[in-house]
């Protein structure tokens, strides 16, 4: 079953068109990931998804419903979470403030304490450091932060945005299996990468990004063997 | 420890310091300088804590609680002059076109809720602004409001530029530490909520928290009014222990006092706000007076330099100079009085690792 359908995005900022009409679908249960350069319009696309910036053009619908003109609240509350850029944790708050925020729209209490506990059981450093400020965590565990702070907004679609970047080697490891696990308890996942080779090996369909346009599409499979894109993203090994 | 003790405890300290209030008062006097620097002081931790709601909490770099106490302060003022005084105090505009007076309860009620309501259609325009060019334009809403009460085709309601008095104030010190122990029980209450937790969020990263679902105008305002209807509340005090009122006392140096206390107790920390208010009112009225006045040593033969009227902004400015340097997040940085005295739940097996 298609979760997400984006037809036709067009997203300008100023005079400048970042997506120049890009269409995709992510199937329910699956990791369907985006790659690319930089500038490509990765990160443009989650934010058009996720109610940040307006497409000018285009249709984003989400599990049958027409979510385009949506507010990122409504978003949020339709059930897309994002794990933004660079992590962005809410670095004066604790950790379990934070874990907190990430459930803001929700309003079932004693179930927002059961998830807290589900996001410690599934990063246990996390409950280790419940009381410390999130600013002063390294930069896996805020990344482990970011993930367990959009879980708990309880997504049917979670969308990363380079959840790799600026880590040590062994943590993108872990956090790629965090990937994996996270799908297999039925999450589907939106995920944006510029470690292709990781993010390609780990999803089940992935979109080739240029200059504002899809250019490849095709299984993770098919694309970490096609040449095209060993040249341009994989590098030669 | 459990949250119905710690209620418990709460409510107890706050009785304590209403005793020990009620005996420094029947022991030094209503009239003493220890009083009225408790009265004052009181009033700026109310308004010092309001506007660190919004600068410290929020992350809104605001600038406009002069005005907003202002308006609170005029609200009251207007509302609550006698009938019988009105004549008098609006002698250049034929008693004025208010004829009805409120009890002073709701005086200060509606001096809430008129700077509230003004916060309100100011921020409609001024939230969608960051940073420095928010500052300035609530600094600039601060003084046009300040220029309109003075305007005299206003006169009639405001008095224009001449003194309001004769309404009623306070003489004890009670009711004034009542009112703001009141106020700032409210904003605690308020940041520990889930309000509060998405102001913070606000504050540490806009993008994140809309992210999350968080509505950023939504809270920006209400953060705004809050604080506002609070500086309304603090300034209608202020009117009531000044005991006359005129716009002119209300410059943006006000505003910059409060930034400073805000400042020197910590952004973002309640109990930081109240302590350096006690500070900063004690020092400014009454320990550092001593500096403006000549000194004379030795019998009257040592004339101590520097000593002269001003003196004390001078060493004032400097120790501002010293914990801007030293100590840049203030008295008590982020944190709460209480966090001192319950140390975080630490996790033992999380600090061996």
């Amino acid at each position: 079953m298609i979760m997400l359908k984006v037809t036709d995005l067009k997203v300008n900022y100023g005079g400048i068109e970042a997506l120049k009409g890009i269409s995709f679908d992510v199937r329910q249960g699956q990791i369907v990931t985006l790659i690319g350069a930089n500038g490509a319009g990765k990160s443009t696309t989650l934010r058009a998804i996720s109610g940040l910036v307006k497409p000018s053009d285009g249709s984003i619908n989400f599990m049958g419903r027409d979510i385009t003109a949506f507010n990122s609240q409504k978003i949020v509350a339709e059930g897309v979470a994002m794990v933004p850029e660079g992590r962005r944790v809410f670095a004066n708050l604790t950790v379990k403030e934070n874990l907190k925020i990430g459930a803001y729209l929700r309003k079932d209490k004693d179930e927002i304490e059961e998830g807290i506990k589900d996001i410690y059981r599934r990063f246990p450093r996390l409950k280790e450091r419940e009381w410390q400020l999130a600013g002063t965590l390294s930069g896996g565990e805020q990344q482990m932060l970011a993930v367990g702070r959009a879980m708990m907004a309880k997504p049917k679609l979670l969308m990363m945005d380079e959840p790799s970047l600026g880590l040590a080697p062994l943590v993108v490891k872990d956090i790629f299996s965090i990937i994996r696990d996270l799908k297999s308890e039925g999450i589907t996942i939106l995920l944006i990468e510029q470690n292709a080779n990781a993010a390609l090996r780990c999803a089940d369909f992935g979109f080739v990004m240029e200059t504002g346009r899809i250019t490849m599409t095709g299984s993770g499979q098919e694309l970490l063997v096609n040449e095209a894109v060993k040249n341009a993203y994989l590098g030669s090994n | 420890m459990k949250k119905s003790t710690k209620n418990l405890i709460n409510i107890g300290l706050l009785i304590l310091m209403f005793v020990v209030l009620y005996f420094l008062e029947q022991h030094f006097g209503r009239r003493s300088m220890l009083i009225t620097v408790l009265k004052k002081g009181a009033i700026y931790a109310l308004i010092a804590v309001s506007m660190n709601l919004l600068n410290g909490f929020t992350g809104l770099f605001s600038l406009g609680q002069a005005g907003f106490m202002l308006v609170g302060a005029y609200t009251y003022a207007v509302l609550t002059i006698p009938m019988a005084k009105r004549m008098a105090v609006y002698q250049y505009y034929e008693g004025g076109i208010i004829n009805f007076t409120v009890p002073a309860i709701v005086g200060i009620l509606a001096a809430g809720l008129l700077a509230a309501l003004l916060a309100a259609l100011i921020g409609l325009p001024v939230l969608r602004l960051k940073s420095d060019y928010l500052a300035i334009a609530t600094l600039g809403f601060a003084e046009i409001i300040r220029a309109i009460i003075q305007w005299d085709t206003l006169g009639p309601i405001t008095n224009g530029s001449n003194l309001l008095k004769t309404y009623p104030t306070f003489k004890s010190v009670i009711p004034v530490f009542a009112a703001a122990t009141i106020c700032i029980a409210v904003i605690v209450f308020l940041i520990n909520s889930t309000y509060g937790r998405a102001f913070k969020a606000i504050r540490d990263d806009e993008i994140a928290a809309e992210a999350m679902g968080i509505n950023l105008f939504h809270h920006k305002q209400m953060a705004f009014v809050i604080s506002s209807f609070f500086a309304g509340i603090g300034g209608a005090l202020l009117a009531m222990y000044q005991g006359s009122l005129q716009a002119n006392a209300f410059k943006s140096s006000m505003t910059y006092e409060i930034l400073l206390i805000v400042v020197i107790g910590g952004m973002g920390s309640i109990s930081g706000s109240v302590m350096a208010s006690f500070l900063f009112i004690a020092c400014s009225e009454w320990w550092l007076r001593f500096l403006d006045t000549e000194m004379y040593l030795f019998g009257g033969t040592f004339k101590v330099p520097l000593m002269r009227s001003g003196f004390r902004m001078v060493v004032f400015s400097v120790v501002i100079m010293i914990v801007v340097l030293f100590f840049r997040k203030g008295i008590m940085g982020e944190r709460e009085l209480w966090d001192l005295f319950t140390p975080r739940r630490k996790n033992k097996e999380g600090v061996k690792q």
